[in-house]
């Protein structure tokens, strides 16, 4: 490999997590709480959301499939609107942190240089995993409550006979039954968790070793990821989030969920390199790195949109009814409730990134850069939120309660990813690509 | 047109990438330089502007949308209006897969007969080589010479910048 002058001496460098800092973090969380507490208060006054969209839950549920009788009712709004958002923001927080540990790994098995600058920023990204199967545990349990998030688990729901039978669901039970669920999910987050433990452990000893040795080993830790996540990742959007609407069914989800996780993972990167910049921290990151940052997050916006039209285009063209029902809500269902929102999504997540991001300049530039980023992790949260509200809130749906989770979450998700940030240093001094990666051009 | 070139010999990419800076610094006009491979950062050591070729691939692609657009909209839904799985007879879902690959074969045909165009390659085009080396193993720096030129002098840079050899050549095609 060319190196164009020798060497420059790169220090490390820590990152202060200042009192400010610290600050910021924390009126997040209270500015989320005080958001939630209003979303409560004003659902408990039955202000800012559409009772009367219940004619329009039932029909579109009617058409959904056979359901046998026994009219589910579950917890009361503000409960349920709680413990979907916080399913939801938990699905959307610990793929996007995941996506650190991906990112890292595709670029060892690739023999990537250029990524070696922004590599703290990935290890440091998943740091939300563990705190992410708690609040999957707790939610879970939470569900338990009136069975609000996920119809499957409603008692008898698998029973022949049973008020609450259900053929259909029945018919999954050798897959979606509760055991096997909670084992597969610890499973998936599990081996999330021991793979990025493993990378970052491999990572830490080289800052202090040096060599060449750690490297190779991240290499093999990093293609058994892969392997691993490639299969668990499409089993995860299956379950956290294709089981909601459980007498559907689509097999470019797997797919469709990852996309989003994995663009919004990008753009979260991306984000905190520049806010890092911004601060003063990464003197070696440069618009070379930006450009490549940004040229993913453009690539992958197409991606996403791609997947999420094929899905779309197949049921829209074959329209199925077991299969159309999922686009019967979202499209003009509930009296036309979420359709803004559906092409709205399309609007922030493709129309905007494509044709802000097509120039090289505004990919080398951090104002456009922190725009787009911004754009693309508000608008992969309502994509999420778009998949998980019409099949569990119904006509039901809101924002402030979630608005407020999601902000809490938010502070959280900082706080934790700043923590590991500052607990090596920014630079991976002994990393054998650093200077390929300093000296990176594009 | 004949034009007379002096070439200047490298062995080493890293010498050449600082040969051009030094060399164009010292006052003299680069013509082109040969590489058997890409080297990052010439192109800005030698000052050459970016290319405004995506800005064509744009309207390129742009063009290749409008024409699958009209093409669809106008066969299936005024000249043969046509029912196709009950849907209606201008379905855009439907339609877009088709405007997709129209941009993409577009885009990516204008674009290369654009950048032969604006090469000068066309067939029969018989590429002149100042040096059948620079295919091989050596990085050439041209720099056109005329009667006016103090050959020593240029040598002289060449050499102090790393070249090792300093040939000259005339050549009628350029």
């Amino acid at each position: 490999m060319a190196t164009l002058t020798h060497q420059e001496s790169v220090t490390a460098e820590y990152l202060e997590v200042t009192p400010g800092a610290r600050k910021t973090f924390m009126l997040i969380i209270i500015a989320g709480v005080a958001v939630l507490i209003l979303g409560v208060i004003l659902s408990m006054l039955g202000i800012g959301s559409h009772h009367e969209a219940a004619e329009g839950a039932a029909a579109a549920h009617g058409a959904a499939a056979a359901h046998g009788g026994a009219e589910h009712h579950g917890s009361a709004p503000w409960l349920k609107r709680i413990i979907i958002s916080l399913w939801h923001n938990n699905v959307f927080f610990t793929g996007v942190s995941a996506i650190g540990t991906v990112f890292m790994a595709i670029q060892y098995v690739a023999y990537a240089g250029w990524s070696v600058v922004v590599k703290r920023i990935n290890e440091a990204l998943s740091a939300w995993l563990i705190p992410g199967l708690v609040i999957m545990l707790v939610a879970f349990g939470l569900n338990f409550l009136n069975h609000d998030l996920f119809h499957w688990t409603l008692p008898g729901i698998m029973e022949k006979g049973n008020a609450n039978y259900d053929a259909i669901v029945a018919g999954k039970s050798g897959f979606l039954n509760i055991p096997f669920y909670l084992i597969r999910t610890v499973l998936y987050l599990g081996l999330w968790i021991f793979f990025t433990k493993r990378l970052r452990d491999l990572s830490l000893a080289e800052d202090l070793q040096g060599g060449t040795t750690f490297f190779h080993k991240s290499i093999n830790v990093s293609a058994a990821f892969l392997v691993v996540y490639a299969v668990t990742s499409s089993m995860a959007a299956w379950d956290w989030v294709m089981s909601v609407d459980v007498h559907w069914f689509s097999t470019m989800f797997g797919w469709y969920v990852f996309a989003s996780w994995w663009v919004s993972g990008i753009a979260a990167v991306t984000l905190c390199a520049i806010l890092l910049k911004q601060a003063g921290y990464l003197p070696l990151l440069k618009p070379d790195h930006l450009h490549d940052l940004g040229k993913f997050m453009f690539g992958f916006s197409i991606f996403w949109t791609y997947v999420w039209f094929s899905q779309f285009m197949l049921i829209w063209y074959a329209n199925l009814p077991e299969e159309a029902v999922y686009f019967n809500q979202r499209l003009g269902g509930f009296n036309g409730q979420y359709t803004w929102l559906f092409f709205a999504n399309l609007a922030i997540n493709f129309v905007f990134p494509f044709l802000v991001m097509m120039t090289r300049d505004a990919k080398r530039q951090m104002i456009m850069l922190k725009i787009v980023s911004i754009a693309i992790l508000v608008g992969h949260w309502s994509d999420f939120y778009l998949m998980f509200m019409p099949g569990t809130m119904k006509g039901d749906n809101g924002f402030i309660i979630e608005i407020g989770i999601a902000l809490i979450f938010l502070g959280c998700f900082l706080i934790l990813m700043t923590k590991r940030l500052a607990q090596a240093s920014l630079t991976p001094v002994h990393h054998p690509f650093l200077d390929e990666s300093v000296h990176h051009t594009t | 047109m004949t034009k007379r070139f002096a070439l200047g010999i490298f062995d080493d990419e890293d010498v050449l990438l600082h040969a051009v800076e030094n060399v164009r610094e010292a006052g003299v006009k680069i013509y082109e330089v040969f590489t058997p491979f890409p080297i990052h950062g010439i192109d800005d050591a030698m000052g050459i502007e970016r290319s405004r070729l995506p800005i064509a691939a744009f309207f390129f692609g742009l063009t290749g949308l409008a024409f699958a657009l009209w093409l669809q909209i106008y066969t299936l839904g005024f000249d043969w209006p046509m029912i196709i799985g009950g849907k209606p007879h201008i379905a855009l879902p439907a339609f877009i897969p088709v405007a997709f690959e129209l941009t993409v074969l577009f885009c990516c045909h204008g674009m290369v007969i654009t950048f032969y165009a604006i090469s000068k390659l066309y067939p029969r085009w018989k590429t002149p080589v100042l040096d059948v080396r620079s295919t091989d193993d050596k990085f050439v720096m041209a720099i056109e010479v005329n009667e006016n030129t103090d050959m020593n002098k240029l040598t002289q840079i060449l050499r102090e910048n790393g070249a090792s050899e300093v040939n000259q050549k005339e050549m009628s095609k350029f």
